[in-house]
C-alpha cells in the first residue's frame, strides 16, 4: 500500500501528471476574477473566501480525470483489480496520493491567492484550514466520478458534471466556515465540523462507489 | 423424477421483455384513463375550492407545485430501487426502468422549480433564493441531468446501466437532505406541513385538492414511465435488428465480388 502511495505521488509530480497543472489552473481562476469584477478591494475581500474555494474545487475536478486514466491506458488497472488487497483500499490509497500530490499544493498556496484577493490574515488562515479539512472530500467523491467515466473516450469532460452536485455541500460549508471565522457573530465550529463530517462520509462512500464502478468497467 | 421447476416470482416473471410488453400494453389504456379522470377531478377541485385568506388565489399554485416536488423525489427513489435491481439482482428490466425514468424525473424537478419560482415572486418578492430547500432541489435537478448525460455517453447499454446505477445510489443521499432541509436550516421555504409526525397542518379544504392532484401526478408518472420503458425496449430491439441487418448486408457484399470475379 505504501508502495502504491509513493508510486502515485511520483507519477503525479512528473511532467505528465496533474499536480503542476492543477496549481496553474488554480492561479488562472483566481487571477481572472479580479479582472472580471473590477479592482474594488472591499468587494474582492468580501468574495475572497468563495473565490479561493471555487478555484480549488475546479482545479481538483480538472485533475481527477487522470486518477485512473493512466492505469487504464497501460493495463495496470486490471492488475489492481486482481490484487488480494480489497479494491476499496487500493482506491482509498490512490485518493490519498492524489490529494497529497495535486490538492495539498493548492491548500498551501491558498494564502498567496488570498493576497491577490485582498484577504485579511485571519481569513487566509481560516480558508486554508477549511480547505485542508474539506478538500479531501472532493478527492474522495471525485474518485467515484473518475471511476464511473474511466472507460469513456471523452469521459474526462463528464467527471465535473457528475461530481459537482455532490461537491456543492462541501463548498457551501467550507465557505460558510471561512466567512464565519472573520465575521463576528457567525459561529465557526458548526459548519467546520459538518465539513469534517462530509470528508469522513465521502472517504467511505467515494472509494466504495469507485471500486464498484471499476469492477463494472471491466472491458 | 419430480418436476424441479419452480414458478417464477412476480419480478422475475417480468424480466422477460415480451411478457412485460404484453402486460404493460394491456394495463396502459386503463392507467391513461385513470390519470385523465384524476386530473379532470383534481383541476376541478383546484379551481372550485376556496382561496387562502392570506395568499388569495395564488395558493392554487400549491396544487401544481407541491405534487411536482413530491414526484421528483419519488421518481428518484424509483430509480434508486431500479438501480439496486441492476446491481444486486441483475434484473434486465431494471436497466430499462431507471434509464426511462431519468428524463421524467428531470421534467418533474424542473416543473417544481419553475412553478415554485412563479409562486415565490408574489409571495416572497423574489424569483429565486438560495435557501436550503431550493438549493438541494436544484442539486437534484443537476443530478438528473448528470445521469441522463452518463446514459448517453456510454455505448454499451448493459455497462451504461451499471455505471448509472452506481451514480444514482451515490446521489440518493440528497433525498433525505431535501426532505429535512426545511427542518435543519432556517429557510424561507415553508416547513413541512403535510408529511409530519404530528399529521398534516393544513386545512382539509386545501388538503383535498392537494391529495387528488398528488394522486393524479403519481398515476401520470407511472403511465409515462411504462410508456418510456416500452419505448426503450422497442429502441433496443430496433438497434439489435439494425445490427443483424448490417451483418447480413456485410456478408452479402463479401460474397458478391467472388461471384463476379469469376
Amino acid at each position: 500500500m505504501l508502495a502504491l502511495y509513493l508510486r502515485d505521488l511520483k507519477l503525479s509530480v512528473r511532467a505528465g501528471g496533474s499536480a503542476l497543472i492543477g496549481v496553474l489552473f488554480f492561479l488562472c481562476v483566481v487571477t481572472v476574477i479580479p479582472f472580471a469584477v473590477g479592482p474594488d478591494l472591499a468587494l474582492l475581500a468580501r468574495i475572497a473566501a468563495g473565490v479561493v474555494w471555487i478555484g480549488a474545487l475546479l482545479a481538483t475536478l480538472i485533475g481527477l480525470e487522470r486518477l485512473f486514466q493512466g492505469e487504464r491506458d497501460d493495463g495496470s488497472l486490471d492488475l489492481l483489480r486482481m490484487q488480494e488487497t480489497p479494491l476499496v483500499l487500493t482506491v482509498f490509497i490512490k485518493c490519498l496520493a492524489h490529494w497529497t500530490a495535486s490538492v495539498l499544493p493548492l491548500v498551501i498556496l491558498s494564502p498567496v491567492m488570498g493576497l491577490l484577493m485582498n484577504m485579511s490574515a485571519n481569513a487566509m488562515a481560516a480558508t486554508a484550514l477549511t480547505l485542508l479539512v474539506g478538500s479531501p472530500a472532493i478527492s474522495f467523491i471525485g474518485a467515484a466520478g473518475a471511476a464511473i467515466t474511466v472507460s469513456l473516450p471523452r469521459g474526462g469532460l463528464l467527471v465535473p458534471v457528475l461530481i459537482l452536485p455532490l461537491a456543492i455541500p462541501v463548498l457551501i460549508f467550507g465557505v460558510s466556515a471561512s466567512y464565519a471565522a472573520v465575521t463576528e457573530p457567525q459561529p465557526f465550529l458548526p459548519p467546520f465540523l459538518i465539513l469534517a463530517a462530509l470528508t469522513l462520509f465521502f472517504a467511505v462512500i467515494g472509494p466504495a462507489a469507485a471500486a464498484l464502478a471499476l469492477r463494472q468497467a471491466e472491458d | 423424477m419430480r418436476d424441479q421447476r419452480s414458478k417464477p416470482g412476480l419480478f422475475s416473471g417480468l424480466a422477460n421483455p415480451t411478457r412485460f410488453l404484453s402486460l404493460s400494453g394491456r394495463v396502459l389504456p386503463f392507467m391513461t384513463g385513470i390519470t385523465l379522470l384524476l386530473f379532470a377531478f383534481g383541476l376541478y377541485l383546484c379551481f372550485s375550492t376556496e382561496a387562502d385568506y392570506q395568499q388569495g388565489d395564488t395558493v392554487r399554485i400549491m396544487y401544481v407545485h407541491v405534487p411536482a416536488a413530491w414526484l421528483s423525489m419519488m421518481c428518484y427513489m424509483v430509480m434508486a430501487v431500479a438501480a439496486l435491481g441492476t446491481l444486486v439482482w441483475r434484473h434486465p428490466l431494471a436497466d430499462v426502468a431507471h434509464k426511462a425514468a431519468a428524463p421524467i424525473g428531470a421534467a418533474f424537478t424542473f416543473l417544481a422549480l419553475l412553478t415554485g419560482s412563479l409562486w415565490g415572486k408574489p409571495m416572497w418578492g423574489a424569483w429565486w433564493v438560495w435557501d436550503a430547500r431550493l438549493t438541494s432541489v436544484f442539486i437534484l435537478f443537476l443530478m438528473y441531468l448528470g445521469i441522463i448525460a452518463l446514459n448517453r455517453a456510454v455505448d454499451d447499454p448493459g455497462r451504461a446501466a451499471r455505471l448509472a446505477s452506481i451514480l444514482i445510489l451515490v446521489g440518493v443521499v440528497n433525498i433525505p437532505i431535501i426532505k429535512f432541509s426545511v427542518d435543519w436550516w432556517n429557510t424561507l421555504h415553508q416547513p413541512a406541513s403535510v408529511m409530519r409526525l404530528d399529521g398534516p397542518a393544513i386545512d382539509p379544504e386545501f388538503l383535498r385538492p392537494l391529495a387528488v392532484m398528488a394522486l393524479a401526478y403519481t398515476f401520470a408518472f407511472f403511465t409515462m414511465h411504462l410508456v418510456a420503458m416500452r419505448n426503450e425496449i422497442f429502441r433496443r430491439r430496433v438497434a439489435a435488428m439494425r445490427k443483424v441487418a448490417a451483418n447480413r448486408a456485410g456478408r452479402k457484399a463479401a460474397v458478391q465480388p467472388v461471384k463476379e470475379g469469376r
